[in-house]
């Protein structure tokens, strides 16, 4: 073995008392890569800190061995360590946007590395910036450098930061989760960047709870759970023949690799109701929409279009998948179709009659009536509860709209928490004591309180495990059977849209690229951009397809890249 | 900056180990509250002695165990006229808050909810309300209408609501855009209802620990004003005026001005201290 080969032997990491990862061993030898994998809170995050001495204060860690390019890591102290990070070994943190100093060029960034490390003179250290972010594949770099992180799209800041962990060409990158947040065709970019830098013979640690991701990337996997290793292998062992039950579970819930129909969460696989019923009733039209536009004044006083001639047709018990990547305008087409914004061209209706029409022409008082037939389920469910309210007051609240009498709520509550499989004893507790799906789940059940026909769900399980999302993408299907509800389901994953929808349209800059249904869309895609954007999506071994880099896209990468969200707010 | 981002990731484990009983300094805090509380309904269990009976013979005697905090120039209990005094002190400073409050919420929804161009009016107004320094406003106030209880009231309160509605203009914009708003109208509610149900309570919630600190400085104006012949009229036992009063004996019966002083001082920082808890507590509990 080098002696640049990382050892960890017998890693535990414990907060109080309270063990976090327990036994963890790995080798990475130069130019290889492992990948540690697991949901949230399976404690792999933690130990790729604990191997840059970040771990925290309260952190207690031990192991029998811990050593890297000679460094005994278990002995080093603070001033030790900061010799170590950034030179021996690169970080790359979590989210680009609040690892960046909003306020500082990310070429000064990259330059205090250089600093830090006293590496070569003035100018060898600005000719390194320049060199480093081309390296990852930053167009225009002299440019580039000089911006600051709010002035550069998701995929570029990732790569700055990307470039700032390879500053001193570290023997051992550690990235952690560094493609999460980022549209597929961005995503399949930064993967290249990894392979490149595995190819120059750098160790590669990837922490990522997407198995697809570690599939382009990863020699070797760990799969965590609760801080236990579950399994261990070389990556087409792991990936094609899982040992374990929690990684066949984890593989499973991958909705790319299980179209329309199939069932996503093992354990509920047995109770399946049967196989689901096709979905060719003569369905009547619930929303069309024609036309729609929307434009915002920005500040800086530029108009801008942002969504532009967008029209559907959505049928009753049908799904209608929107994807696009972030500023694409989905969200946008959302607030319009449930209208909470009005367009400012073209129209919508809702069971034929006027919904939402440029200039008030449709007011509220006309639709309050109409509401409850139309629900929406969010991304961030924590945020769409009132903070002060328990899970029986958020249901109370939905059927209170609904016109329930208070006397019949109770019953009714209990039974929607049974609809989403969630315990009745639940109602008495606050979102913020609930996991991340079991919001989700208590979101689906004010969704559906109102008894609607659609439920306009936007990005709601972006922000979930898999196998969380696995059990609530299965919900919401079971639901969809039960009750004859249509959705219109808004993501930006590919794999959870090929799974939900009957058909898709794709999105980019506003526009409509495609409209089509899903297998056709998804075996057949008619525009470019559609390819790109299937080829983009990372597989798993043994599905055939390869990863295709789509080439920079200059528009998308534009200068400020433009927030949807943040804009919203202007227009209320 | 990575060991900050782990602090913020581990700090719900930090905050189990968090001790649900008060601290000392909240419970003293508390409990001066509450004595307070209980001197200004039921101020004979405290003492038995007449806050206003006048003894000119026992005058400037000072703290003794017949006259625990000592007498004033007419002989009159300094410790019964500081119970006596508590009503009228806690009284202008809940109700001095009250209609700070009132005001704020008016002008911070007219402004947060009312669209640019109120808003924009109503920005101005309190810019210019900030400008004159809420002492001197509330001076002008009592200049023009007369010294006494209410005007000092409204005075105090008038002085106050500029820094409040700003607060709560603030916490409104931020809370009208706020999912579980959007959730509310998307489920159906009239507007009222979000405003009044979702809307208020959630934008007033922060400014829960401001009120609480609010009622201390609102006694504190009120005792200056006071002090400075504006407010109660003596023999009215208010501790403002009674520090006024004393000031002229302040080289030989120090009891006379300290004591007063002294409650003043305790009650605010009572406010504060307690207000910080509540703070911590919300805080603890809530992102």
């Amino acid at each position: 073995m080098s002696d640049k080969t990382l050892i960890v032997d017998g890693l535990s990491i414990a907060f109080g008392g309270q063990t976090v990862v327990r036994e963890l061993s790995f080798a990475i030898e130069p130019g290889r890569c492992v990948a540690l994998v697991g949901e949230s809170g399976s404690g792999k995050s933690v130990s790729a800190r604990s191997l840059v001495g970040l771990a925290g204060s309260r952190a207690e860690v031990s192991a029998r061995r811990l050593s890297f390019g000679g460094h005994d890591l278990l002995t080093l102290n603070e001033r030790q360590w900061r010799g170590v990070r950034g030179k021996d070994i690169g970080f790359v943190l979590q989210d680009a946007l609040v690892s960046l100093d909003p306020l500082r060029p990310v070429g000064k960034e990259i330059l205090e590395v250089l600093q830090t490390h006293r590496y070569g003179d003035r100018q060898q250290r600005g000719a390194r910036v320049l060199e480093l972010l081309e390296r990852v594949g930053v167009p225009d770099v002299a440019l580039r450098a000089r911006q600051r992180s709010g002035q550069l799209s998701g995929g570029l800041r990732q790569r700055a930061l990307i470039a700032s962990a390879l500053a001193m060409d570290p023997a051992l990158v550690i990235a952690d989760e560094p493609t999460t947040a980022l549209d597929a065709t961005v995503q399949a970019q930064i993967l290249e960047v990894f392979q490149q830098i595995k190819a120059r013979g750098a160790s590669l640690l990837i922490i990522s709870h997407d198995l697809a991701v570690v599939a382009q990337l990863a020699d070797e996997v760990v799969v965590l759970r609760h801080g236990e290793v579950v399994e261990q292998g070389p990556m087409q062992q792991v990936l094609r023949a899982p040992r374990h039950a929690y990684t066949q579970a984890l593989l499973a819930a991958v909705p790319a690799e299980h179209p329309r129909g199939g069932r996503l969460s093992p354990q509920r696989a047995a109770v399946a109701v049967a196989p689901r019923v096709a979905r060719d009733r003569p369905n009547e039209p619930l929303l069309q929409a024609t036309g729609l536009g929307k434009r915002y004044l920005g500040p800086d006083g530029v108009v801008r279009q942002v969504v532009q001639g967008v029209g559907f047709e959505l049928r009753a018990g049908r799904t209608l998948g929107i994807v696009g990547e972030s500023g694409s305008g989905k969200t946008t087409v959302a607030r319009i179709a449930l209208g909470l914004l009005q367009p400012d061209e073209g129209q919508v209706l809702y069971r034929g009659q006027p919904w939402n029409l440029p200039g008030n022409a449709v007011d509220e008082a006309t639709r309050r009536p109409l509401r409850r037939e139309i629900s929406v389920i969010y991304q961030d469910p924590l945020g769409s509860f009132d903070p002060r309210w328990n899970v029986a007051q958020i249901l109370d609240d939905a059927l209170h709209v609904a016109a329930v009498a208070a006397s019949q709520r109770p019953a009714r509550i209990t039974r929607l928490l049974g609809q989403v499989r969630l315990p009745a004893a639940l109602a008495e507790r606050r979102p913020l004591q609930l996991s991340g799906g079991q919001r989700q789940r208590v979101a689906i059940a004010r969704a559906i309180a109102s008894e609607p026909k659609l439920i306009i769900c936007d990005e709601p399980v972006s922000a979930l495990d898999v196998s969380v999302q696995a059990q609530v993408l299965d919900l919401l299907a079971d639901l969809q059977d039960e009750l004859g509800l249509a959705y219109l389901f808004i993501s930006h994953d590919l794999g959870v849209i090929r799974h939900v929808s009957d058909d898709v349209l794709v999105m980019r800059h506003g526009e409509v690229v495609e409209l089509a249904p899903v297998e056709q869309l998804f075996s057949q895609p008619a525009h470019d951009y559609t390819r790109r954007l299937l080829g983009a999506v990372p597989r798993l071994p043994g599905s055939g397809a390869a990863l295709v880099v789509p080439p920079l896209d200059p528009e998308h990468d534009a200068f400020d890249l433009f927030d949807e969200s943040r804009l919203w707010k202007i227009a209320i | 900056m990575s060991d900050l981002t782990l602090d913020r990731a581990y700090a719900p484990l930090r905050r189990q180990r968090r001790l649900p009983l008060p601290p000392l300094g909240a419970s003293l805090a508390l409990l001066f509250l509450a004595a307070l509380v209980l001197a200004a309904l039921l101020p004979q269990l405290f003492t038995r002695l007449d806050p206003l009976a006048i003894v000119p013979r026992e005058a400037f005697q000072p703290p003794s165990w017949a006259h625990w905090l000592g007498t004033d120039q007419s002989g009159r209990d300094i410790f019964a006229r500081i119970v006596h005094g508590t009503r009228q002190s806690l009284f202008i400073g809940l109700a001095a808050t009250a209609l700070s409050m009132t005001i704020a919420i008016t002008l911070g929804l007219l402004g947060g909810l009312g669209g640019a161009r109120l808003d924009r009016g109503v920005g101005w107004l309190l810019e210019v309300l900030f400008a004159f320094p809420s002492l001197v406003l509330a001076l002008l106030f009592v200049a023009v209408f007369g010294s006494g209880i209410g005007p000092l009231i409204i005075a105090t309160g008038l002085g106050g609501a500029p820094g409040y509605a700003r607060m709560v203009r603030g916490q409104v914009l931020a809370v009208r855009n706020a999912g579980y708003i959007e959730a509310a109208r998307a489920l159906g509610h009239p507007t009222s209802r979000i405003v009044l149900r979702q809307l208020l309570p959630n934008a007033m919630r922060p400014l829960v620990v401001t009120l609480t600190m609010g009622v201390g400085q609102a006694i504190v104006w009120a005792s200056a004003l006071s002090f400075l012949g504006l407010g109660a009229r003596p023999p009215a036992p208010e501790w403002g005026t009674m520090l006024s009063m004393g000031r002229d004996f302040i080289a030989n019966a120090w009891w006379l001005t300290f004591f007063p002083g002294l409650f003043i001082v305790l009650t605010t920082l009572s406010t504060t201290v307690t207000g910080r808890y509540i703070q911590q507590r919300l805080e603890g509990r809530l992102p």
